[in-house]
């Protein structure tokens, strides 16, 4: 058998980054498998690797139908290996765009007149001068077409629009009325599937595209906190350093260089993602795989202890968020957790996914319970509307999830079947939000 | 007899669960499965069958595993799950009544 032909055509699959090292063996081991019959049926080994080779299928042909099923490794392969010109454009547009939004905010912020007055409307807008910045981002790397570049930037108006025509009841910057609070928190998160939107070039049909935004939202998070510590440390240094002989530097530092930072890194942070990819892809299952029996456990108690002791308890607002921040968490662990798996499916993983996802399901159903007693005694609020609406959107999610789960565990079900349910509910989310955000506070009377 | 590209693409899928559910069995040795069946016939770029395979494994139809054969050479070995039994079952079914139907209008006999 002719092993340096045979080497020759190894080294030409691997080229192609859709096919990976497994993918490269089990060819291999059919082309020998080949090339053995064929001579065994009389050809000399030469002639007996070409006819093998040439059933095979060429090699571009067979990578590019590699690329149509493995579409992961794909995009890894355009975003790591661009053509030279565009990888040297690459970062000087990220900064272009990192340097908008900081500027941006900081006129928002000149306008409105925070930190010295009041200004509601810088909290509540802050959304504004950051995401769509991200989005044109995206919308330029991708080169999305032009209408619809112009359909997203008609979602962002119309927001922009009916949340500052909006006559609130009188709020400050530290003091927002009810329903703007809930604006100002709804705004980032729908604005963020915006950026979604963009990210994904508009092809929003796509399960597998949309899963790929989801992973991008787990791998934005971790890098941005890995920014946020380094440039707390920076600042907590600058302002040590020169608070001994500047007093008024404290001031300077928390109203120009923080915020500016702040709305900067969001731009860097999706940046590192896409050109740092194969980091962040080492990094995030091994977090998962810490963190998943660690929330599991956490969870666990937390529900007993809830159940024995707090039963019928009022959630205030401050615990509700912390509650509901913890089952967001739980489901991007179990998501991300599924999604990150490369093949192999570790069953132990699984029934821990499920304990936290099981978990989760009674805290939100004691959260549900003793809300409902509270919107039976005093009514209903757009706080309590929008809290127990959220719950609801989870809980039903935890409820699929838990339940796509134990068929995954009997191998009822391949875990793309929890991708699509997630990719797919992303749409009732953004109905959701955008309720929140645009009929709740006509509602309630701008309270 | 060379069959229609668009029709080898539609039975791939039914064809491949069929001989994975005669049993375990490794890329190479289904395609040979497939020419002896066809008797060579039915004509199928090699590499081809890998992409689908993996898709395959990827919507729970069947699963993998490496397996040391005869010679130490490594091969990976496919396997249909109950969920890919479902999927060929309901294969089946469609494929049973799109020839039933086209049965009944083509004369015993003429053409071929």
């Amino acid at each position: 058998m002719s092993e340096i032909l045979l080497d020759e055509w190894r080294q030409a699959v691997r080229r192609h980054r859709a096919i990976d090292d497994a993918d490269a063996e089990e060819l291999e081991a059919h082309l020998r498998d080949s090339i053995a019959d064929l001579e065994a049926a009389g050809l000399g080994p030469d002639e007996a690797f070409l006819i093998a080779v040439r059933r095979l299928g060429e090699v571009d042909a067979l990578t590019a139908e590699y690329a149509r099923e493995h579409g992961d490794r794909l995009w890894r392969q355009l975003v790591l290996a661009p053509p030279a010109a565009e990888r040297a454009a690459s970062w000087p547009v990220m900064l272009g765009f990192a340097v908008a939004t900081a500027v941006l905010v900081q006129l928002a912020r000149l306008a409105s007149g925070v930190p010295q007055t009041g200004g509601s409307w810088f909290v509540r807008d802050l959304g504004f001068f950051v995401l769509p910045v991200l989005a044109g981002y995206f919308a330029v790397l991708r080169r999305m077409p032009w209408r619809r570049a112009a359909g997203l930037a008609a979602v962002v108006a119309v927001l922009a629009i009916a949340v500052n025509a909006f006559p609130y009841a009188q709020g400050s910057a530290t003091d927002l009325s009810a329903t703007e609070l809930l604006v100002a928190i709804h705004l980032p998160v729908l604005l963020w599937l915006v950026v979604g939107a963009a990210y994904l070039g508009g092809e929003l049909r796509s399960s597998d595209r949309r899963m790929d935004f989801l992973r991008f939202t787990g791998e934005w998070i971790v890098y941005y906190a890995l920014i946020a510590l380094a440039g707390g440390v920076l600042i907590g240094l600058t302002v040590g350093v020169l608070s001994a002989v500047a007093p008024g530097s404290t001031d300077v530092v928390a109203t120009w260089v923080v915020p500016s930072g702040m709305a900067g890194a969001v731009v860097v942070a999706a940046w590192l993602v896409e050109a740092k990819k194969s980091i962040i892809e080492n990094i995030a299952p091994v977090l998962t795989a810490i963190f998943t029996p660690l929330f599991a456990a956490m969870l666990l108690v937390s529900a007993a202890v809830y159940a024995v002791t707090a039963l019928g308890r009022d959630f205030d607002r401050g615990l509700l968020t912390l509650f509901d921040a913890l089952l967001i968490v739980v489901l991007g662990l179990v998501v991300y957790g599924i999604s990150a798996r490369g093949g192999r499916a570790l069953r132990v993983m699984d029934a821990l996914r499920l304990t936290a996802v099981i978990a989760a399901v009674l805290l939100d159903v004691l959260v549900l319970v003793s809300m409902l007693a509270r919107v039976g005694e005093f009514g209903f609020t757009a706080n309590r509307v929008a809290a127990l609406g959220l719950n609801l959107v989870l809980l039903v999610d935890l409820v699929v999830t838990a339940w796509i789960l134990v068929r995954m565990l009997r191998r009822r079900a391949p875990a793309v079947r929890l991708e699509r349910w997630q990719t797919g509910y992303l749409t009732v989310v953004a109905a959701w939000l955008a309720v929140v955000i645009l009929v709740l506070p006509p509602v309630f009377g701008f309270a | 007899m060379e069959i229609d590209k668009d029709l080898v693409a539609a039975m791939a899928t039914p064809l491949v669960l069929a001989i994975l559910a005669e049993g375990p069995n490794y890329g190479y040795a289904i395609l040979k499965r497939v020419r002896e069946l066809s008797g060579g016939e039915l004509e199928w770029t090699d590499g081809m069958l890998y992409p689908l395979l993996h898709r395959l494994e990827r919507l729970g139809g069947i699963e993998s595993e490496w397996r040391e054969s005869d010679a130490a050479r490594r091969r990976r070995y496919y396997r249909v799950t109950d969920l890919g039994r479902a999927q060929l079952a309901e294969q089946r079914r469609q494929w049973d009544t799109a020839t039933r139907t086209l049965g009944g209008l083509w004369p015993q006999g003429a053409g071929a």
